[in-house]
C-alpha cells in the first residue's frame, strides 16, 4: 500500500514536471490580418493572402526563403533538361501531415487538379502542357513552348496528397459554384508544411499547430499559432496594443504614430512590391468622361507627358504617405526580377512645362474627366486620386473623382464592363516577382490573338512591346532577356503609357515580445516567426 | 382565431417576398462578386466562364424566382466568400448573435427599469439628474463610438477585458456557447453593454414617463391613504400598472438589438450573423446578404405576428371590434 501511494506520487511529480516542460516549450503566436483567407484549398483562389497563408501549412516543389531567394522545398533541385523540359528531382522521406508519403504521382495529381472547373488556378495549369512521372522522386514538367522561368512560376503552386484526396472526395478543386457542398479541401487540409491545421472556422479563427515530424530545419519556435481576420482598422490596432494579438497588419499609416508611443509594440514597415500608377484611356476615339467631344486628348503623347509633369510625386509621398512610399518611374519594384535601377527615373515635377504642353497640344484651357479610383483598396488610394485632382487643377484639368468600394470600381473598370474608364489608379505586384508579368498583363497591346494586356484598362498600345513579350517569356539567357525587358519599358516611358506613382508601404505593427520576417509581397510567413523568451 | 392567424402569416409571407425582392433589387448596386473571388492573374475568359456558371447573367427576375423558389425549400445557397452552404454558416453564426442579443436584453431590463422607478420616485435628487444625464449620453452616442471608447478605455488602458472576439466557446450539439469558460464571459461584457446602451436608456425613459403618470393617478393615492408602505406602493401598485407598455416594447425592440448588433459585432469582431453580413456586403456576397436580410425580417414577422396574437388574446375588445369590421 505504502509502496503503492509512492509510485503514485512520484507519477504524478512526473507528471507536473512532464506538464512544465511542455509549457515552458509552447510558444503561441496569435495575429490578425483585415481579411481571411477564403479557402484552405491550395487551387481554389490565386490571391496572395490566401496563397500566402497556405503556404504555412501546403508547400510547393519550390519555395522563397526569407530573402525571398528561391530555394527548392519538396524538390531538391532542377534542370532545363530540354527547352520545353524542366526535370525536378524530389526531396525524398517527404510525409504528408496524415503520414503517408511524398511522391511524383502527388505532383502530378496535383497539376491534374489545377485543370478542374473549380480551380482558379488554371493560368498555372497553362505553363504546363504535361507532367511525366519518371520514377517516383522525378518527375518532368513539359511547356508548351521553352520558358526559362517556370520554376519561379511554379512557387505558389503548391503540392496535394492524392490518396487523400481520392479518399475524401477532394480530386477537384473546390467550387466556388457549388455542387461540391462542403468539398472536404475547402476546409481541411493535407499538406506537407511546418503547421497543421487544427481548427478551421471561416471568417473567425484559424488555428495551426506544429509539425512535428517537419522535414526541413526553419528559425520559428512557434508551436501553436492563432489567426484572426479582424475587418475593423480600430479593432485590429486595439487588439496589437492591448496585447490580444502579437501581430497584426495592416496598420493604417497614421496610426504608426500611436504603435510607437504605445509600451510593447512597434510599427514594422518597409517597401512593398506593389506599384500604384495612374493610366489613361487611349483607346478610344472620343473619351466617355470628357467634354472634349470628337477627339480624344490622352492620345496625344504631349497631354500625358504634361499629366506626369503636373504631378507632384514628393508632396505625394510627404503628405498622403507621410514619407512612406517610394515614388518610382518604372512600373515594376526593386524586388522583382529585371527592374533596372538606371531606368528609375521620373520627368521631373514642372508645372510650367506641363502647361507649354498643354498648349502645344491644343488644350491650354484644359478639359474635364472623371478618375476612377478605388477606395478601400490600396494604402491611402483615395487621398492619393485627391491630391492628383487638386495638383492636374494647376494645369486647368477638372478631375471628377470617382472614389469606389473596390468592389464596385473593379466591377466599372475592368474587361467584363469593357473597360469603362477615361483615367484611373491601379496597382499592380506581378505574382511571379518577374517583369513579364506586368509587361504581359498592364503595358502589352490587349485584345489581340496572343491574349496580354487584360489589365492594360486604357488600351495603351505598341505592337513592339507584344512581340518583346512573347520572346521574353522564352528566351533562356539573362542578358538577353534583360536587355528585352529594358527596351519593353523604355518603350513604354518614352510614350508615358501609364504614370507610375510610387512602390506603396509595408504596414504591419509588432509586439516586442515576437520577431517576425515581412516580405515585400505583404505575406506573413510562420518559418520564420520566432517568439522571445 | 385561425382565420386571423392564418390572414397574418400570408401576411408575413408577403411581406418577406417584398423584403427579398427590394434586396435583390439592391445588390446589382453593391458592386460585382466575380472580381473578388479570382485572382488578379485569371484570365478574361475564365471571369466570365465563371460569371456564367453563377448565373450572374441572367436576367434580374429569373435570378430572383430561383432564389425565392429555393429559399422556400430552406436552401440559401453557396457562399461565394466560404464556399459554403449559406445554411450552414449561418447556424454556426447564429448562436453567436442571439447570447449578445439575449444577454443585452436582460441588461437592459434589469438597469433599466430600477433606474427609471428610481428617477421617477427622487425627481429632483443628484443621482437622478446623473442617471438622466447618462441617459442622454447613451441616447445620443453612436454604437460605434461607444464600443470604441470601451476598447479603449477597459481593453487597452486598463487591460481587464479582451478587446475583441468570443473568447473560448463550449459546443453543445450544433450550438456554441460563450457562457462557460471564463474567457468567453469576459469576452461578451463590453460587445453587451455597448449593444444593451440605447435600448436600456429607452426603457429606463419609458418607465420613468409611465411611473410619473401612474404616481398621479387616484389608486396609488388612495394605497398611500390606506398606509401602504411607500415602497410596496412604488413597486407593486405603481410599477406593476406601467409594465404593459414596456413589455410591449421590449418585445418589439428584441428585433431590432438582433438587426441593430451588425454594428457592435463588427467593432468587436463578434462572429456572429451581424458580421457575416458586413462581411458579406465588402465582399459582394450575394448569397449571404439575401439570406441575412430574409432571416431578419422573418425575425421581425415572427415577434410581430406573436405580438398581434397575444394582443387578440389578451383584450377582448379587439374580437368584439373584428367581428364588426371584419378584420383591419
Amino acid at each position: 500500500m505504502k509502496h503503492a501511494k509512492t509510485a503514485l506520487r512520484a507519477a504524478l511529480a512526473g507528471g507536473l514536471m512532464l506538464g512544465a516542460a511542455s509549457a515552458a516549450n509552447a510558444e503561441t503566436f496569435k495575429w490578425a490580418f483585415q481579411g481571411d483567407l477564403q479557402t484552405l484549398d491550395p487551387h481554389g483562389l490565386f490571391e496572395t493572402m490566401t496563397l500566402g497563408f497556405q503556404r504555412n501549412i501546403y508547400e510547393g516543389l519550390v519555395a522563397r526563403n526569407d530573402k525571398m531567394e528561391m530555394e527548392g522545398a519538396l524538390a531538391e533541385s532542377w534542370e532545363n533538361t530540354e527547352p520545353t523540359t524542366w526535370r525536378f528531382k524530389l526531396r525524398q522521406g517527404v510525409k504528408f501531415h496524415d503520414g503517408s508519403d511524398f511522391k511524383a504521382d502527388d505532383v502530378a495529381f496535383s497539376v491534374e487538379r489545377l485543370r478542374t472547373e473549380g480551380s482558379d488556378m488554371k493560368v498555372v495549369a497553362a505553363l504546363i502542357k504535361e507532367a511525366k512521372v519518371i520514377d517516383d522522386y522525378t518527375i518532368d514538367l513539359i511547356t508548351p513552348s521553352p520558358n526559362p522561368i517556370l520554376p519561379l512560376q511554379l512557387e505558389i503552386f503548391y503540392i496535394m496528397d492524392k490518396q487523400w484526396a481520392e479518399k475524401n472526395k477532394a480530386v477537384a478543386a473546390t467550387n466556388v459554384k457549388g455542387g461540391d457542398e462542403g468539398n472536404f479541401a475547402n476546409l481541411n487540409a493535407n499538406g506537407t508544411g511546418p503547421f497543421i491545421v487544427k481548427e478551421r472556422q471561416s471568417g473567425v479563427k484559424t488555428v495551426l499547430t506544429r509539425n512535428p515530424n517537419y522535414w526541413g530545419t526553419i528559425p520559428t519556435n512557434v508551436t501553436e499559432a492563432i489567426f484572426t481576420p479582424i475587418d475593423q482598422d480600430a479593432t485590429r490596432v486595439a487588439a496589437l496594443i492591448s496585447g490580444n494579438v502579437d501581430m497584426a497588419y495592416p496598420i493604417p499609416v497614421q496610426d504608426w504614430k500611436r504603435l510607437e508611443d504605445a509600451s510593447g509594440v512597434k510599427p514594422l514597415t518597409g517597401p512593398e512590391a506593389r506599384t500604384i500608377f495612374l493610366g489613361f484611356d487611349q483607346l478610344r476615339e472620343e473619351l466617355t468622361t470628357s467634354n472634349i467631344k470628337g477627339k480624344n486628348p490622352f492620345k496625344d503623347v504631349r497631354v500625358r507627358k504634361a499629366f506626369m509633369q503636373a504631378i507632384n510625386i514628393d508632396a505625394i509621398k510627404a503628405k498622403v504617405m507621410r514619407g512612406a512610399a517610394t515614388p518610382t518611374g518604372l512600373m515594376v519594384a526593386p524586388q522583382i526580377n529585371g527592374f533596372n535601377k538606371s531606368m528609375n527615373t521620373r520627368l521631373p515635377y514642372d508645372v510650367e512645362a506641363a502647361k507649354k504642353l498643354m498648349a502645344d497640344a491644343g488644350y491650354a484651357d484644359g478639359f474635364e474627366v472623371t478618375m476612377d479610383c478605388p477606395n478601400n483598396r490600396y494604402v491611402n488610394d483615395e487621398k492619393i486620386c485627391q491630391a492628383s485632382a487638386s495638383m492636374l487643377a494647376k494645369i486647368n484639368v477638372k478631375v471628377n473623382l470617382l472614389a469606389q468600394p473596390k468592389s464596385k470600381y473593379f466591377g466599372k473598370v475592368l474587361a467584363q464592363n469593357n473597360y469603362d474608364t477615361s483615367f484611373f489608379l491601379l496597382g499592380w505586384t506581378p505574382s511571379t516577382f518577374d517583369s513579364h508579368n506586368p509587361i504581359a498583363s498592364l503595358i502589352a497591346c490587349r485584345g489581340g490573338e496572343d491574349k496580354l494586356g487584360a489589365f492594360n484598362l486604357g488600351g495603351y498600345c505598341n505592337p513592339k512591346i507584344n512581340e518583346l513579350a512573347a520572346k521574353i517569356q522564352s528566351e533562356t539567357d539573362q542578358e538577353k532577356r534583360q536587355a528585352m525587358i529594358d527596351e519593353a519599358f523604355k518603350i513604354h516611358q518614352d510614350e508615358v503609357g501609364h504614370i507610375p506613382l510610387h512602390q506603396q508601404p509595408l504596414s504591419w505593427g509588432v509586439s516586442d515580445k515576437v520577431e517576425v520576417v515581412q516580405r515585400p509581397d505583404n505575406v506573413f510567413d510562420l518559418r520564420y516567426a520566432v517568439v522571445k523568451k | 382565431m385561425i382565420t386571423f392567424i392564418i390572414q397574418r402569416v400570408l401576411q408575413s409571407i408577403l411581406v418577406m417576398l417584398t423584403v427579398a425582392l427590394i434586396a435583390f433589387g439592391l445588390f446589382r448596386y453593391v458592386g460585382d462578386p466575380i472580381n473578388n473571388m479570382v485572382g488578379q492573374d485569371t484570365t478574361i475568359e475564365e471571369r466570365a466562364e465563371l460569371r456564367e456558371r453563377l448565373g450572374l447573367n441572367d436576367a434580374f427576375m429569373v435570378q430572383f424566382g430561383r432564389f425565392a423558389a429555393n429559399a422556400a425549400k430552406g436552401e440559401f445557397g453557396f457562399s461565394y466568400q466560404h464556399r459554403r452552404p449559406v445554411s450552414e454558416l449561418i447556424a454556426e453564426r447564429l448562436p453567436a448573435t442571439l447570447e449578445l442579443s439575449l444577454v443585452s436584453a436582460i441588461l437592459a431590463l434589469v438597469i433599466g427599469i430600477p433606474m427609471g422607478v428610481y428617477t421617477a420616485i427622487r425627481r429632483n435628487g443628484a443621482m437622478s439628474h446623473a442617471f438622466m444625464t447618462l441617459s442622454l449620453i447613451g441616447i445620443s452616442l453612436p454604437t460605434f463610438l461607444i464600443g470604441i471608447l470601451l476598447i479603449l478605455f477597459f481593453g487597452v488602458i486598463l487591460r481587464w477585458l479582451p478587446t475583441f472576439g468570443r473568447g473560448d466557446v463550449v459546443e453543445i450539439g450544433w450550438w456554441t456557447t460563450g457562457f462557460l469558460t471564463a474567457s468567453g464571459l469576459k469576452s461578451l461584457i463590453m460587445p453587451a453593454i455597448t449593444l444593451a446602451l440605447f435600448q436600456m436608456t429607452l426603457i429606463m425613459r419609458l418607465v420613468r414617463a409611465e411611473m410619473l403618470e401612474v404616481l398621479r393617478t387616484d389608486f396609488v393615492k388612495f394605497g398611500r391613504a390606506r398606509g401602504l408602505p411607500d415602497r410596496y406602493v412604488h413597486f407593486v401598485t405603481a410599477l406593476k400598472n406601467t409594465l404593459v407598455p414596456v413589455i410591449t416594447i421590449t418585445g418589439l425592440q428584441l428585433g431590432s438589438i438582433i438587426a441593430f448588433a451588425i454594428i457592435t459585432e463588427s467593432v468587436f469582431q463578434w462572429p456572429g450573423m451581424g458580421l457575416l453580413f458586413i462581411q458579406a456586403i465588402g465582399e459582394v456576397d450575394i448569397p449571404v446578404m439575401a439570406a441575412y436580410l430574409v432571416l431578419i425580417a422573418f425575425f421581425f414577422v415572427v415577434i410581430n405576428l406573436i405580438v398581434d396574437v397575444l394582443y387578440y388574446v389578451v383584450d377582448p375588445r379587439l374580437r368584439v371590434d373584428r367581428a364588426g369590421s371584419g378584420g383591419h
